[in-house]
């Protein structure tokens, strides 16, 4: 830990009694020192540790601010208006303010997967011993946390070992938090170091909460092969009882499972789910579990009445859940403290109690803190409970459709409330005539939110409406999702690290994050088989692994089902639910170590230094909504992997761009000679929002390129980025001249048209440089 | 016309500085006359049907020509632009564009200098919405006009929300007075 006071390190020590080696010695600890690798600069980081850092990142990116509106009102000096060059009554500028929104943001996010890693850790010693072994993926895994040796320098071997790691990023976003204090930080570019910092301490918290989760639960260990279950609204048999879970902390799903397994009632059950937990229960158990779909799929499937019995965690769950379970007679069992939902706590009741009064329902819901007692509770309910509820639903007929759209005033609320301006009021036209397609379509773009049913001034349930005019596509929604595999072998490391350093693997492509697409969730798929096709590596987490999973071609098959799992060319990989984030950073870690035999323990900066001018990932959270997506994306930032976000993302309010227009912001060290080279501007952006999919997949192709890509490699992903410049904008790329450095980079069936762009443009040959932004690692110094 | 002045997307408030509604659009034309370095910016959403003999890409075509005015296309909509015949002066993000307006150090797509107008149309609403604030708070120089349909609060100016055929009328207007003298 980053504690000041006694710190000792004993290499070799000879005594009367013996021989001591290696004995590392802090406060109130002593430190069994067996790993060989020496500890690093920057173990435990404080918040301005990596500072230097995130200021070389933020001189080359450069935040441009998007305020919602023009005022602070955090405090009572408020509101301020901060228009202009105003200042607030604190003294706060509107930059400044922008990027503390963006620093809540980030910690609210990164205190979330703290939280649920927390909590975790504690479940799950309790239930299995702090000695249980660290294992992600047995001998085929030996850098089994790679963030956490990065940032702590901490390797850990058992589950005891990251007590101190999650105290560790609880300490610090409690730290950041309290700089967003009124009277706390004022400079919006310290306020951005410190976005960087929670993202860091973020992807650490997500990695100790899918490390304990893989290691106690036996989900697959870094399994290519892991087996294909199944995913979509129509995957659920009702004919039996049907329990739904959501949320993201799996622990009362598995509950759930345990339960109907120790009483042998295998299929007595469907266990269905929405979001990470659905993932996370089928990573527990594939043949008891299904999945029904990403986040916004919430509304439609309670208000078809399918779910007999309601299972809720924690993140990203209705606040109405009880609401829209009370309208079709399902009870709610609430499970997690940090979204208790109003209900009453029966966690130290007795079940049979708590059954019968759910089943007669006497109460709406229960909370029980308790995952075991969650488990009972749910199966017997939901036994009872089937029986009884009869599916009931609450999706008109279409009668009572075509009634209340003759009812229609067409004053547009419903599509002013719409975040997607989705043209309800024409639906409406036209089910006023028995012709409901309209709504049809509508459902397919539509992220479920139902604001349109708030705004209405006649109360119209207008998502309902849609959902019965889909109901037919819905109920055809079957699908097949590899399960998430979690972590990516050091072998894979080893056989693609040198082709993704040297440019010949074109790049990694990461599509993660929630469900607020701008239109269909399909464009999910459509981006990742388009890079699988051209042989990039995709991997996926969250709502996006499962969104293109829901998409067949002309044979009935799933992305899934069509590419291989493995951490490879083409490869569509799932590595599993929102806290397995850390495995594709950790794959980029990985690179850095196993493959360039760098450093990793507590050498932050160098790996990220490695991974921002070397490894061509880029992260894509095509339909980014929760401040969670905000901390994610920028622990991805700090380490030096770009990420792109759909329109919706331009709410985060901050964009990290690079100019390419300023040629002086393009320079590295070239670490062999220390001269300052110009590389292009690879990458361009650290944070972008992308206005359609065809302008997202010209970035990622454009964002894949890295100041150290040989020529073979540049030409591979110039063919890449010109070929789907000229196919979805009809036109080259007019920045081509800043990523070719010399002849051989030109790719050969595109040389004629390059070489008239290059002519035009002055073109001059560039060095390719062995790049890094650290002074310190240059090899040999200019003059020496 | 119906001249509302509240936010196409009812939630989507500014705060205590709001654009000016444009009632009549001959003021457009005003402004785009009055301008010495106007640009205009059109998003992806220029290509979608207004109705069936209209869409806004071509409007923007016709105002880029009749007023002598650079197009920077965003997204995708390049290729529509090719299909026309039309060369827009630059295509890039709409993030990459509203970050160089917002730099008023930035010298134009041409060098020449920095621009003191700059319309906007087509790109989604909510986006157009938070460029259109950044601009509003970081480009002291520069004035913004949103053309689309839709009130759009972050703008100087901008047009209310108003029918299509409100909306094609106002351009025919402002067409027309930019034509003129």
């Amino acid at each position: 830990m980053s504690k000041k006071g006694i710190h000792a390190k004993i290499g070799e020590l000879k005594t009367d009694i013996g021989v001591i080696k290696n004995l590392e010695l802090s406060i109130g600890k002593i430190v069994d020192e067996t790993w060989a690798e020496p500890m690093g600069p920057t173990p435990f980081p404080e918040i301005t540790s990596l500072r230097e850092w995130d200021l070389k990142l933020l001189k080359r990116y450069k935040p441009f601010y998007l305020p919602f509106c023009d005022v602070c009102c955090l405090c009572t000096f408020g509101k301020c208006d901060l228009s202009g060059d105003k200042r607030g009554a604190c003294g706060l500028n509107m930059a400044a303010q922008q990027s503390r929104i963006v620093l809540l943001a980030c910690c609210i996010g990164a205190a979330t997967h703290t939280g649920h890693a927390r909590h975790l850790l504690e479940h799950l010693i309790e239930k299995f011993g702090r000695r249980c072994p660290i294992d992600v993926g047995g001998m085929s895994v030996e850098v089994e946390a790679p963030v956490t040796r990065l940032v702590t320098g901490v390797r850990p071997k058992t589950l005891g070992d990251l007590e101190d790691v999650v105290s560790y990023c609880e300490m610090v976003v409690t730290h950041l938090l309290a700089a967003t204090h009124t009277g706390q930080e004022g400079s919006n570019v310290d306020f951005e170091s410190k976005v960087l910092h929670a993202g860091m301490v973020d992807q650490v918290g997500m990695e100790v909460a899918d490390m304990v989760q893989i290691s106690a639960y036996g989900f697959p260990k870094a399994d290519p092969e892991a087996p294909l279950t199944e995913i979509g609204w129509g995957v659920a048999d009702t004919s039996k009882p049907v329990i739904l879970v959501i949320g993201h902390n799996v622990p009362s799903a598995v509950g759930i499972i345990d339960y109907l397994t120790s009483k042998g009632m295998y299929n007595a059950v469907e266990v269905v789910g929405i979001c990470c937990t659905a993932i996370d229960m089928t990573r527990y158990s594939p043949s008891m579990t299904k999945i029904v779909g990403p986040i916004s799929w919430q509304l439609r499937f309670i208000r078809s009445g399918l779910p007999d019995l309601i299972v809720v965690d924690e993140q990203c769950i209705r606040a109405d859940t009880v609401v829209e379970a009370q309208k079709i007679k399902a009870p709610v069992i609430a499970s997690s403290p940090k979204n208790c939902l109003g209900l009453e706590n029966r966690t130290e009741s007795s079940a049979k109690e708590t059954i019968s009064d759910l089943v007669e329902g006497k109460v709406p819901g229960v909370l029980i803190l308790d995952p075991e007692k969650v488990g009972e509770v749910a199966v017997e309910t939901v036994m009872a409970v089937a029986p009884k509820r009869k599916k009931f639903s609450v999706i008109p007929e279409v009668d009572e459709i075509i009634k209340a759209a003759k009812e229609c005033t067409q004053c547009n609320e419903c599509m002013r409330a719409c975040p997607n301006n989705l043209p309800i009021p024409e639906a409406m036209k036209a089910a006023a005539k028995g012709d409901l397609k309209p709504f049809a379509e509508i459902l397919e773009n539509c992220v479920g939110c139902a604001r349109c049913d708030s705004a209405c001034p006649n109360d119209f349930p207008l998502h309902s409406f849609a959902i019965r005019a889909g109901q037919k596509n819905l109920a055809e929604e079957k699908f097949k999702i590899r399960v998430g595999r979690g972590a990516i072998q050091d072998v894979e490391i080893r056989e693609v690290g040198g082709p993704i350093v040297l440019g010949e693997i074109p790049g990694v492509v990461a599509l993660v994050g929630c469900a607020n697409y701008p239109r269909s969730g399909k464009e999910v798929a459509e981006i990742a088989e388009e890079f699988a096709k051209r042989r990039y590596i995709v991997v996926a987490t969250g709502c996006a692994a499962m969104s293109m999973a829901m998409v067949k071609d002309e044979e009935g098959k799933t992305l899934y089902e069509k590419y291989p799992g493995g951490f490879e060319a083409g490869g569509i990989v799932n590595v599993g639910s929102c806290v397995s984030n850390p495995h594709i950073a950790g794959a980029a870690i990985k690179i850095a170590s196993i493959f360039a035999k760098r450093k990793l323990r507590a050498n932050y900066e160098e790996i990220a230094d490695y991974v921002l001018n070397r490894v061509g990932a880029v992260g894509v959270a095509w339909g980014a909504m929760s401040q969670k997506a905000a901390s994610i994306a920028s622990g991805f930032w700090r380490l030096g992997v770009p990420v792109i976000v759909g329109p919706h993302g331009s709410k985060y309010r901050r964009m990290l761009l690079g100019r390419k227009d300023k040629e002086e912001d393009w320079y590295v060290y070239d670490a062999r000679t220390g001269d300052k080279v110009f590389v292009g501007p690879a990458p361009e952006h650290l944070f972008t929002a992308a206005e359609t999919k065809e302008e997202a997949m010209v970035l990622i192709a454009k964002f894949c390129m890295r100041p150290n890509d040989t020529t073979k490699g540049r030409a591979i992903k110039l063919t890449h980025y010109i070929d789907l410049h000229k196919r979805l904008y009809g036109v080259l790329p007019d920045d081509v001249h800043l990523f070719v450095r010399n002849n051989a980079d030109i790719p050969i069936t595109m040389k004629d048209e390059v070489l008239k762009v290059l002519e035009e443009k002055g073109w001059k040959e560039m060095r390719i440089p062995d790049p890094t932004l650290l002074p310190r690692l240059i090899r040999e110094k200019k003059g020496e | 016309m119906s001249a509302q002045a509240e936010p196409w997307q009812k939630a989507e408030i500014a705060g205590p500085k709001k654009a000016l509604v444009i009632s009549k659009p001959e003021v457009v034309a005003a402004m785009v006359k009055k301008a010495k370095r106007p640009i205009l910016v059109v998003g992806h959403l220029a290509t979608e049907n207004y109705s069936d003999d209209a869409k806004m890409i071509d409007y923007a075509i016709r105002i880029s020509k009749i007023a002598g005015i650079p197009v920077v296309a965003t997204a995708h909509v390049t290729s529509e632009f090719v299909k026309r015949d039309f060369k827009p002066t630059a295509h890039m993000t709409a993030m990459d564009i509203g970050d160089r307006l917002a730099d008023p150090e930035w010298k134009g797509l041409d060098g020449a200098g920095p621009y003191d107008l700059a319309l906007f149309m087509g790109l989604p609403y909510y986006m157009e919405f938070t460029i259109l604030a950044g601009l509003k708070h970081f480009s002291i120089n520069l004035k913004t006009i949103s053309l689309d349909r839709f009130y759009n609060p972050h703008a100087t100016w901008s047009f209310p929300n108003l029918s299509v055929k409100d909306w094609k009328e106002s351009f025919e207007i402002m067409l027309n007075k930019l034509g003129g003298n």
